[in-house]
């Protein structure tokens, strides 16, 4: 059966180029970078060269970047050691209601610990406005913490904005870049942030890979305690083939990025044209500036049925997506991000978010429009709710 | 590796019962859109028989596939032996269902036993089987009882 993976945003597969790259670190080049003989400083020079890599993708000079397993250790590492660290001088974060967990869940911790903790409400398309920013700072302030890019609604944040406000008060600005890097050009010298979070398996690298950028003159805390790895910030003996693939996927990404962006784009304003045209009650959340969106992200309510259908019906066509549903959570939760746009849970639950990306094809998208026309009405007919009716 | 078993999927992918009966003798809902399901049940009875029963469903696969399959086993069945149908023989028949899936059952055997406690109140009938029924009862009230 024809296959089609259109959830770019979960995880990307890894190319060819970037695992041709990893192999020999798994067999013959297996050194330890610790190791002072040639197998070990081989390997250690594959780090120092992946490091330049990321780096390079993110204006960022090589020391200021440090390898971590994914964007949920960075995110854990800046919120818990800016948090232990400044804890003297405040107890106050600010960040948005639209985080990814790994931020969320993090201050929920911290909220346990005695941490006071804003969360911004955000603007009907997702956007974080700067100035409720400001208006949330209070002399306990130690740490504002919003996402570049919102991995639900594709909402492009103005970190510069936000950055520029904390820093007007002297506080430490962090950023979860895992859904921008990659798919928005990234200068962190201009952005003007202290930390930013990224990950490796969205940009076709491998999975269990990521890093923090810790502008240079900020020190945190390790998260990871032991060897003296990553310039002593982060302990354990490091991913090497990971790391190589990691380095290699940010060169690819940003040699791509203009084409990645102009074809995610063209592919995703298709997607998103045809089905609002073709498909009846149906609506697009987050930005419909496509300057101020994920180039490869649409996220579609489709009224009166239920999401988690919707994706297996589509899974037994081939096409793999995903959805905010809460019958498709373990929790049971319908998606925090499309309640704080003010979706209604009922809409949410028929909420799914399609993400194209490199390997998608206009001939991927018209199979999916065409399979999800038949799926759509399928469970229309079944459904106990229905445009005439009403909800 | 399948997100249900075999038998979930096959009365997901092709319900059985689905529709809706212009004359019903008796139709239940139960649950909402806001939770993400909300099930229509409706019957037709002859001679304290279900002839016939219909569905209509807003929810997850488990959803789907509980009506269709709590649809088949009132068919055919006295409404005195349909109404002893509990939502866990509802996730027998079906071969299992996901933990956080049981409230699919339950919405299903309480939209079954609302379709008759409709018709029931339309026909001046009791049944044993309904006595302490609310039809509006709380979702989570029910789901106490698995």
């Amino acid at each position: 059966m024809r296959q089609v993976y259109l959830d770019y945003s979960a995880t990307t597969p890894v190319k060819e180029e970037v695992l041709k790259e990893m192999i020999p670190y798994y067999t013959e080049k297996f050194g330890n970078p610790s190791s002072l003989y040639t197998i070990g400083l081989e390997a250690k020079d594959a780090v120092d060269k992946a490091r330049a890599q990321v780096a390079h993708l993110i204006g960022a000079d090589p020391k200021e970047v440090y390898f971590t397993a994914g964007g949920s250790e960075s995110d854990n590492w800046v919120l818990l050691s800016v948090a232990n660290a400044l804890k003297e001088k405040g107890n106050h974060i600010i960040t948005s209601r639209i985080e990814h967990h790994a931020i969320l869940h993090t201050c929920q911790a911290l909220e346990k610990l005695g941490f006071d903790i804003t969360y911004l409400d955000v603007e009907k398309d997702g956007t974080v406005n700067p100035e409720a920013l400001e208006a949330a700072i209070t002399d306990k302030t130690i740490l504002v913490s919003v996402m570049f890019v919102n991995n639900e609604i594709g909402t492009i944040e103005p970190i510069k904005e936000l950055a520029a406000v904390a820093k007007k008060h002297n506080i430490l600005f962090h950023t979860d870049a895992v859904q921008a890097l990659g798919n928005v050009k990234i200068d962190v010298k201009d952005l003007g942030v202290d930390f930013m979070s990224m990950s490796s398996h969205k940009i076709y690298g491998p999975k269990g890979e990521g890093a923090l950028y810790i502008r240079k003159g900020v020190r945190i805390p390790s998260l990871i305690n032991g060897g003296a790895q990553e310039m002593g910030k982060r302990a354990g003996t490091e991913n090497l083939p990971g790391i190589v693939g990691f380095g290699k996927a940010a060169e690819l990404a940003e040699t791509n990025i203009d084409n990645h962006i102009s074809h995610c784009r063209e592919l995703r304003n298709y997607l998103i044209e045809r089905v609002t045209k073709e498909i009846p009650d149906v609506f697009v959340n987050g930005p419909l500036d496509q300057e101020r969106r994920h180039p490869g992200n649409a996220n579609i309510t489709f009224e009166y049925i239920e999401g988690e259908s919707i994706l297996l019906l589509l899974d037994s066509f081939g096409i793999a997506v995903s959805t905010g549903s809460a019958c498709s959570s373990k929790s049971l939760e319908p998606s925090h991000v499309l309640a704080s746009i003010g979706v209604p849970d009922e809409k949410i639950h028929g909420t799914i978010r399609f993400t194209v990306g490199d390997f998608t094809t206009k001939d991927d998208i018209d199979y999916v429009i065409d399979c999800l026309k038949k799926v759509v009405e399928r469970l229309r007919e079944i459904s106990s709710v229905n445009s005439k009716k009403g909800w | 590796m399948g997100l249900y078993n075999d038998t979930v999927m096959d009365h997901f992918m092709n319900p059985r019962n689905v529709g809706e009966i212009e004359d019903a003798d008796g139709t239940g809902v139960y649950g909402s859109p806001v939770c993400g399901d909300m099930m229509q049940v409706q019957i037709k009875v002859k001679d304290d028989i279900i002839t016939d029963a219909k569905f209509k469903t807003f929810g997850c696969g488990s959803a789907i596939a509980s009506s269709s399959m709590a649809t088949t086993m009132i068919i055919g069945k006295p409404v005195e032996e349909a109404l002893e149908i509990s939502n866990k023989q509802i996730i027998n028949e079906l071969g299992g269902l996901p933990a956080v899936k049981v409230h699919c059952s339950v919405l299903a055997d309480h939209a079954i036993k609302s379709a008759i406690y409709d018709y029931a109140q339309k026909n001046g009938k009791t049944y044993k089987g309904l006595e302490g029924f609310d039809p509006d009862a709380d979702d989570d009230d029910n789901e106490e009882e698995k």
